[in-house]
C-alpha cells in the first residue's frame, strides 16, 4: 500500500502529462467521463443518497453536459469540494467544469480568471427565523446573533446589509449546512442566513417546518451558475450550450417524455429540428456529434423537469419557480436562439 | 530438685499457639479499603467525590446507552419507538454501518477485499512487532503493500507486480555491488528499479497479466474508517525510511545535508497539520506538471507522511543520541566506513530504543487524519459531519456517532499504546 | 631489509572523488546541491507554467483591501471596513488568546491529574489513568466537536430566560450561562475613562496590571531587606502587613479612583448585554485543548515524579518532612527538570492545535486569514504561506526559550 502508491501516481501522472495538452473537451472525450466539481452535500442541489448516488440541481446540469460530450449521463465523476477548494480544484485541472451553486461575482469572473457559462438559479440572500420571535422584518434584527455558512458571498452580503442599515448583529461562522442546522435549532443563534433556496432546502429536513419563517428581505443577488476555466473558449462553449439547450428545450416543450419522438425525424418546429439536431449542424460547429443535446436533454429532462424533480413544489424544499421561471412566464431565465 | 518437674507446673505449653485471625478491620478487604480509600481526611474526601463523580455519569448514561434502540430506518421513526424515554438511536449505526466504515461510493460488493486487506494487516505487521515470530513472515511484509494495494484499488495486477519486480531487483543489484561501493551499489539499484519499470511500458495492452485484474476502484470513492486506516498506515510506513533518512541527515558532518535536514525537520515541525493539508488541498497541485491531475489522496498522503517523517526524525535522532559514544568509536576502529557503521552498528541498537517514540508519533498521526474532514475528504469524521447527519432520515443525531467514532479511534490507539508499553518493558536492559 | 620511503605521491583520480574520504563528503554535497537546485527548480518551474497558463500571479495586495466581513470575537478595533490584514491580527490575537488560556488550564489539570494518579487512593489513581487514556487515545478533533456540542444542546438558549416563567435562571442573579456563551459581571471604570466600552476597559485593566507589577517588585525589595536583616540578625522582621499592603493598597485606590463599578448582564433584545461575554466556540475549544492537552501533561508529570529516585523521599521522610513538604519542597523541584521541557513541546502543541478552531465557529487566524479571507479573494497560495509563517514564527519563538530555559536548568557537571 506505500511504495507503489507513488508507483502507480508517477504512472498516471506521467501519462496524463501526455494527454494534457489538448482542450479540455479532448481531455475529457479521451478520459471518457468528467470530472464535475460539486458541494459536499447540500439536499436538492447536489448530496449523494442512501445509495451513494449524487442527486440534485447541480447534479443534473453535469450529467447533462456529460451526456453531452460523451453520450452518457452517468460517465461523471463528482468531485464534493469545499467553499475553500472549489476555484483551486478548478484553476489546478482537478474538475473540468463546477456547478456548485457559486455565484457569480466580477472579481471570481475577472481576477480569479474563471468564466461563468451562465445562470442556472437565480437566488438571494434570505433570513430564518422562529415564527415564535415574532420577527417581521430583518431591518428588526438589530443584536441579533446570525448563523452563516462560511465560504460563500454570504458573509460580504450580511455585513453590508447590516452596515447599510446601522444595525448591529453578531456572526457565527458555521462550516456545513447540517452544523449550522444544529446550532439555529439549539438556540444558539436567533437567524439563520444563506441563500433563500438553501434555507428553503434547510427548513424541509425540521421536525416541524411551519414553526419556521423567512423573512421577506432578500439582501442579495446571487445568479448561480456553473463555471469553466477562462480561456478555454471551446469547454465554455460546449458547457453554455448545453445549459442553453437544457432551458431551450422547455421553452419549446421538448421533455423527456416526448423527445425520443421528437429527435426521431424532422418535425414542424425548426427551432426543435435545430435543438435536436435534426437540421443543421450545431453539433458539429460545438465539435460534438449531432444528438448532443438530445442526449443532454434525455438524461433528467428539461430544466423545468429537472427543476420539479429536485428543488420544485412538489419536493419537501418546495422551491416556486419564481425568478426561475421561463421568460415567457415572466421569469428570467432566457436561452439565445440556436440558429 | 527434680519434683520440679512438668507434673509440678500447673500447664506448660508443648506447642505453639496456631495464629489468631487478625482482627477484622485489619485483614481482608476492609483493611484494603481502609488503606486504599480512606487513608485520611484528604483522601477520604477525594474517594467521596470519585465515587460521586462516577455516580453522575454512570446515572446518565447507562439508561441512555441500555435503553437503545438497534432498528430503526430515521431518527423520527427511532423517537417514536422511544416514545419520549431516554435512549440512545443506534439504529443509525447499524443503517449507516458499511458507509461509516467503507465510505459511501466504495462499491458494496467488493467491501470484501478492504477487509481481506484488513485482516491481511495483522499477519504483515506480527512479524515487525513481535520478535520472536520466525523471520521467515518478514518476506510476507515486504509483499503486504503490493497486495493491499491491489485489492484496494483494483485494477491490473500487473503494475503492483512490475514495482515489486522492480523493487526486488534493485535489491539484488545493491547487494551484489554493495561490498564495492555503497554509494555506487545505491545508485545502480536504483537505475536497474527504474530500467524495469521503463521496459514494463512497452508489455502489449494485451498480455495475460494485464488480464489478471480486479475492479477497479479511485481513491476517491475511498471513505469512512478504511480510509483513516490507510491514511495512517501508509504514512507511517513511507515515513520510517524518510524518518531514518533525515535523522541521519541532521546527524552528518556534511554541513549542506545538516542544513537541509534542519529546515526541513523544524519547518514542519513549526506548522500545524491543518496548514499542510491546506497545502495539499489548495496549492499542491500547483507543484505538479500542468494537467497532471495527481488525485487528492496522493496528495493528502505527500503531505501527511512529510509531517510524521519530520517527527519520527526527531524520535531517532533522540535514539542515536542515546547511544554511548563508545559505539560510534568501536565502530570506527573496527574498520567500518560510514554506511557499514550505521547499519550494523548504530541504527540497529538506535531504532530499538526508539520503537515506543515510534509508536507513539504513529498512534498520534492516526489520531490525526481526522483532520482530512476539513479539506472535504470523507474519512469516518468526514462521513458522519458530511452525508450522514446532513440526510433527512438522520438530522440531529449526534452523540451516538462521534460516540461509536471515538470507540472505534480509542480502541485501536490504546491497544497500540499498550503494545507499546509492554515493548517498552520488555526492551528495558537496564535491570533496575 | 626494507627501507621505509616515502609512500608513492598518488596523482589525483577521478574515482577518489567517491572512494576517498577526503573528497566525498564534499562530492556528495555538491551532488545533493544540484539535486536540490534541480527539484526546486523543477517546482518552481510547475508554478510558474501553472500560473502563467490560469493568467494570475501571486501578489499581496489582497492584504490591504477592505476584508468585507464581520468578526465576532475580537481583541482589536475592527469592522468590516478594515483591511484584510488587520482581519489577520485579530485572528492571530484571537489564536493566541486561546492557547494563553488553554496552556494555563492545561497546566493545572495536568499537574493534578499526574499527582493524583500517583496517589495512595486507589479509586482516584484509577479514575486518573483512565482520564488520561480516554483523553490521549481520541482525536482532539472528536473532543472539540463533541464539547461544542454538549454546550450548544445542554446549555439553555438566551430565550430560555425570557418571560414571566423562565425555564432557566442566571447563575447566582448575575451570570448567565447560555449555548451562545457565558455572560459574567464586567468591570467598568467610569470615572476616568468616561464612554464604557471593551476599550476602556481593556486600557484600565493594563494600568491595573502595572500596578501590579509594581507591587511585585515593591515586595521584593522589602522581603529582600527582611533576609537581610536575618542574616544579620538572626531575627527575621514581621513582613505581612507590609506585604499586604504594597499589594493591595494601591490597586484598592487605583479602582476606587477611577471608579470601578461591575455590570451585570441584563436580557435585552435577543441577547443579553452588558457585562463580558465569553463566547461559547472560545469556551470549546479553551476545553477541549486543556483537557485534552492535560491528560498528555499529566503522563509528563507522572513519568518526571517518578524518574526522581525512591532514596530522595526516604531521606527526606527520614529528616522528618511531613509527606506534602516532601512533595513540594523535594520531589516536585527535582522533577521539574524532567517536566518542563516535554510540557514546552505540549504547550507549543496547544498553539498548533487551536487551528482546528475552525470547526466550531471560532475566529483564530487559520478562520480568518486562512478561511474567509481565503475563500473570498481565492488567493490560496498566498494565504496559506502567510498563515504558515505565522505559526512557524510562534513555533520558532518558543522553542527557542525551551533551549534557553534548557540550558539554564541543565545539571552542571565536572
Amino acid at each position: 500500500m506505500n511504495k507503489s502508491v507513488f508507483f502507480g501516481a508517477m504512472t498516471v501522472a506521467s501519462l496524463a502529462a501526455g494527454a494534457a495538452a489538448a482542450g479540455t473537451l479532448e481531455d475529457v472525450q479521451a478520459r471518457g467521463k468528467l470530472n464535475c466539481g460539486v458541494t459536499t452535500g447540500l439536499v436538492g442541489f447536489a448530496a449523494p443518497d442512501a445509495n451513494g448516488e449524487w442527486q440534485g440541481f447541480d447534479v443534473a446540469v453535469c450529467r447533462a453536459v456529460a451526456a453531452a460530450v460523451l453520450g452518457d449521463g452517468n460517465a461523471v465523476e463528482f468531485v464534493p469540494t469545499t467553499g475553500k477548494t472549489r476555484f483551486t480544484a478548478l484553476a489546478s485541472g482537478e474538475i473540468d467544469m463546477l456547478a456548485r451553486n457559486t455565484t457569480w461575482t466580477l472579481s471570481r469572473d475577472v481576477d480569479l480568471k474563471f468564466d461563468f457559462v451562465g445562470v442556472n438559479y437565480y437566488d438571494g440572500q434570505g433570513f430564518m427565523i422562529p415564527k415564535e420571535m415574532g420577527v417581521a422584518s430583518a431591518k428588526d434584527l438589530d443584536g441579533a446573533t446570525v448563523c452563516i455558512q462560511t465560504g460563500t458571498t454570504t458573509e460580504l452580503n450580511l455585513a453590508d446589509f447590516f452596515r447599510a442599515n446601522n444595525i448591529s448583529y453578531e456572526p457565527v461562522p458555521i462550516e456545513t449546512n447540517a452544523e449550522g442546522q444544529q446550532q439555529y435549532l439549539a438556540g444558539a443563534c436567533d437567524v439563520y442566513t444563506t441563500d433563500a433556496s438553501g434555507l428553503a432546502a434547510t427548513r424541509a429536513t425540521f421536525e416541524s417546518p411551519a414553526e419556521h419563517v423567512l423573512l421577506p428581505e432578500i439582501v442579495s443577488k446571487e445568479p448561480l451558475g456553473p463555471l469553466v476555466r477562462h480561456g478555454d473558449n471551446e469547454w465554455g462553449d460546449v458547457v453554455r450550450w448545453t445549459l442553453n439547450a437544457l432551458i431551450t428545450a422547455e421553452e419549446l416543450g421538448v421533455t423527456s417524455a416526448n423527445i425520443a419522438e421528437m429527435s426521431a425525424s424532422a418535425g414542424g418546429s425548426p427551432e426543435i429540428n435545430r435543438l435536436l439536431g435534426t437540421e443543421g449542424t450545431l453539433g458539429e460547429m460545438l465539435g460534438l456529434s449531432a444528438s448532443w443535446s438530445k442526449d443532454a436533454i434525455a438524461v433528467s429532462g428539461n430544466y423545468g423537469e429537472i427543476f420539479a424533480k429536485n428543488i420544485g413544489e412538489e419536493t419537501p424544499i418546495g422551491l416556486a419557480r419564481g425568478l426561475n421561471a421561463q421568460w415567457t412566464d415572466g421569469g428570467l431565465i432566457y436561452s439565445p436562439p440556436f440558429r | 530438685m527434680s519434683d520440679t518437674s512438668a507434673s509440678a507446673v500447673a500447664f506448660v505449653r508443648t506447642e505453639s499457639v496456631p495464629a489468631s485471625a487478625p482482627p477484622s478491620n485489619a485483614a481482608g478487604p476492609v483493611k484494603w479499603v481502609k488503606d486504599n480509600l480512606f487513608a485520611g481526611v484528604g483522601n477520604s474526601i477525594l474517594t467521596v467525590l470519585a465515587i460521586l463523580a462516577i455516580y453522575m455519569v454512570l446515572s446518565k448514561s447507562m439508561p441512555w446507552i441500555l435503553n437503545g434502540v438497534w432498528d430503526a430506518p430515521s431518527l423520527s421513526a427511532c423517537r417514536e419507538i422511544l416514545n419520549g424515554e431516554t435512549g440512545a438511536c443506534f439504529a443509525v449505526l447499524s443503517e449507516r454501518w458499511n458507509q461509516l466504515l467503507f465510505g459511501f461510493k466504495y462499491p458494496a460488493e467488493l467491501y470484501w477485499r478492504p477487509a481481506t486487506a484488513f485482516v491481511l494487516l495483522f499477519v504483515a505487521a506480527a512479524p515487525v512487532l513481535f520478535f520472536d515470530l520466525p523471520r521467515k513472515l518478514l518476506i510476507f511484509t515486504g509483499l503486504y503493500p503490493f497486495l493491499a494495494f491491489w485489492l484496494i484499488w483494483g485494477g491490473p495486477i500487473f503494475y503492483p507486480l512490475i514495482a515489486l519486480i522492480g523493487l526486488i531487483v534493485a535489491y539484488k543489484v545493491f547487494v551484489a555491488f554493495e561490498k564495492n561501493n555503497f554509494t555506487m551499489a545505491l545508485g545502480l539499484g536504483a537505475l536497474s528499479a527504474i530500467v524495469i519499470w521503463y521496459l514494463s511500458g512497452f508489455v502489449g495492452e494485451n498480455s495475460a497479466l494485464l488480464a489478471l485484474s480486479l475492479e477497479a476502484v479511485p481513491s476517491r470513492d475511498l471513505g469512512g474508517f478504511m480510509l483513516n486506516m490507510m491514511l495512517g498506515v501508509t504514512c507511517v510506513s513511507l515515513s520510517l525510511p524518510l524518518g531514518i533518512a533525515l535523522a541521519l541527515g541532521r546527524q552528518s558532518s556534511m554541513p549542506f545535508i545538516r542544513y537541509i535536514c534542519v529546515i526541513f525537520i523544524e519547518f514542519i515541525r513549526g506548522v500545524p497539520l491543518i496548514t499542510l493539508l491546506f497545502v495539499a488541498s489548495v496549492m499542491l497541485s500547483y507543484f505538479f506538471p500542468p494537467g497532471s491531475g495527481v488525485d487528492l489522496f496522493i496528495r493528502v498522503v505527500i503531505m501527511i507522511t512529510m509531517f510524521s517523517s519530520a517527527y519520527i526524525a526527531e524520535v531517532i535522532r533522540g535514539g542515536l543520541a542515546a547511544l554511548p559514544k563508545g559505539q560510534y568509536e568501536a565502530a570506527d576502529s573496527l574498520g567500518l566506513d560510514y554506511p557499514q557503521a550505521m547499519r550494523l552498528i548504530i541504527l540497529p541498537q538506535a531504532l530499538k530504543i526508539s520503537i515506543p517514540g515510534i509508536v507513539n508519533v504513529a498512534v498520534g498521526l492516526f489520531k490525526d487524519t481526522t483532520l482530512v474532514s476539513v479539506i472535504s475528504m470523507f474519512d469516518m469524521i468526514g462521513m458522519i459531519r458530511g452525508p450522514i447527519v446532513a440526510s433527512t432520515d438522520w438530522n440531529g443525531i449526534y452523540w451516538e456517532l462521534f460516540g461509536f467514532a471515538a470507540l472505534l479511534f480509542f480502541v485501536v490507539c490504546y491497544g497500540i499504546s499498550q503494545y507499546s508499553q509492554w515493548l517498552e518493558r520488555r526492551l528495558a536492559t537496564d535491570h533496575r | 631489509m626494507t627501507i621505509m620511503t616515502d609512500p608513492p605521491k598518488e596523482s589525483f583520480r577521478l574515482s577518489m572523488l567517491l572512494n576517498d574520504s577526503r573528497y566525498r563528503s564534499l562530492t556528495l554535497q555538491v551532488i545533493a546541491a544540484i539535486l536540490l537546485a534541480l527539484v526546486i527548480f523543477y517546482l518552481a518551474n510547475n508554478v510558474a507554467t501553472n500560473l502563467a497558463a490560469l493568467g494570475v500571479s501571486i501578489s499581496f495586495d489582497f492584504l490591504g483591501a477592505p476584508a468585507g466581513y464581520d468578526i465576532n470575537q475580537r481583541l482589536i478595533e475592527y469592522t468590516s471596513q478594515s483591511s484584510n490584514l488587520q482581519a489577520a491580527f485579530v485572528g492571530i490575537l484571537n489564536t493566541m488568546l486561546v492557547a494563553v488560556l488553554a496552556c494555563i488550564t492545561a497546566t493545572i489539570l495536568g499537574v493534578f491529574a499526574g499527582v493524583l494518579r500517583l496517589s495512595n487512593n486507589w479509586l482516584v489513581s484509577k479514575l486518573m489513568s483512565i482520564y488520561v487514556e480516554i483523553f490521549r487515545n481520541i482525536p482532539l478533533l472528536i473532543w472539540i466537536l463533541v464539547i461544542y456540542g454538549v454546550m450548544t444542546v445542554v446549555l439553555p438558549a438566551p430565550n430560555a430566560f425570557r418571560g414571566d416563567d423562565p425555564s432557566a435562571s442566571m447563575f447566582m442573579g448575575i451570570s448567565a450561562f447560555t449555548n451562545r456563551g457565558v455572560y459574567i459581571p464586567g468591570p467598568e471604570f467610569s470615572r476616568i475613562f468616561g464612554e464604557t466600552g471593551i476599550l476602556s476597559a481593556g486600557i484600565g485593566w493594563l494600568v491595573a496590571i502595572a500596578i501590579l507589577v509594581g507591587s511585585f517588585f515593591g515586595a521584593r525589595i522589602v522581603n529582600k531587606r527582611a533576609t537581610r536583616i536575618q542574616e544579620a540578625t538572626g531575627v527575621r522582621p514581621a513582613t505581612l502587613a507590609t506585604n499586604l499592603a504594597i499589594w493591595f493598597l494601591p490597586l484598592i485606590a487605583f479602582f476606587i479612583i477611577t471608579g470601578l463599578t461591575f455590570v451585570v448582564p441584563v436580557l435585552k433584545g435577543f441577547n443579553f448585554g452588558g457585562g463580558i461575554k465569553i463566547g461559547a466556540p472560545l469556551i470549546a475549544m479553551w476545553l477541549a485543548l486543556s483537557v485534552y492537552t492535560g491528560a498528555f501533561i499529566a503522563e509528563n508529570v507522572r513519568a518526571g515524579i517518578q524518574a526522581v529516585s525512591k532514596g530522595q523521599t526516604e531521606a527526606a521522610g527520614a529528616l522528618g518532612i511531613r509527606p506534602g513538604r516532601i512533595m513540594s519542597l523535594i520531589i516536585l523541584p527535582q522533577a521539574l527538570r524532567v517536566i518542563i521541557p516535554p510540557m514546552i513541546s505540549n504547550f507549543l502543541n496547544i498553539t498548533k492545535n487551536s487551528s482546528l478552531a475552525i470547526l466550531v465557529g471560532y475566529a483564530d487566524v487559520t478562520a480568518t486569514l486562512g478561511g474567509i479571507t481565503l475563500n473570498q479573494t481565492g488567493r490560496a497560495i498566498e494565504c496559506v504561506v502567510l498563515l504558515m509563517l505565522f505559526y512557524l514564527i510562534i513555533s520558532l519563538t518558543i522553542s527557542g526559550v525551551a533551549n534557553v530555559y534548557n540550558n539554564s536548568t541543565k545539571l552542571k557537571e565536572r
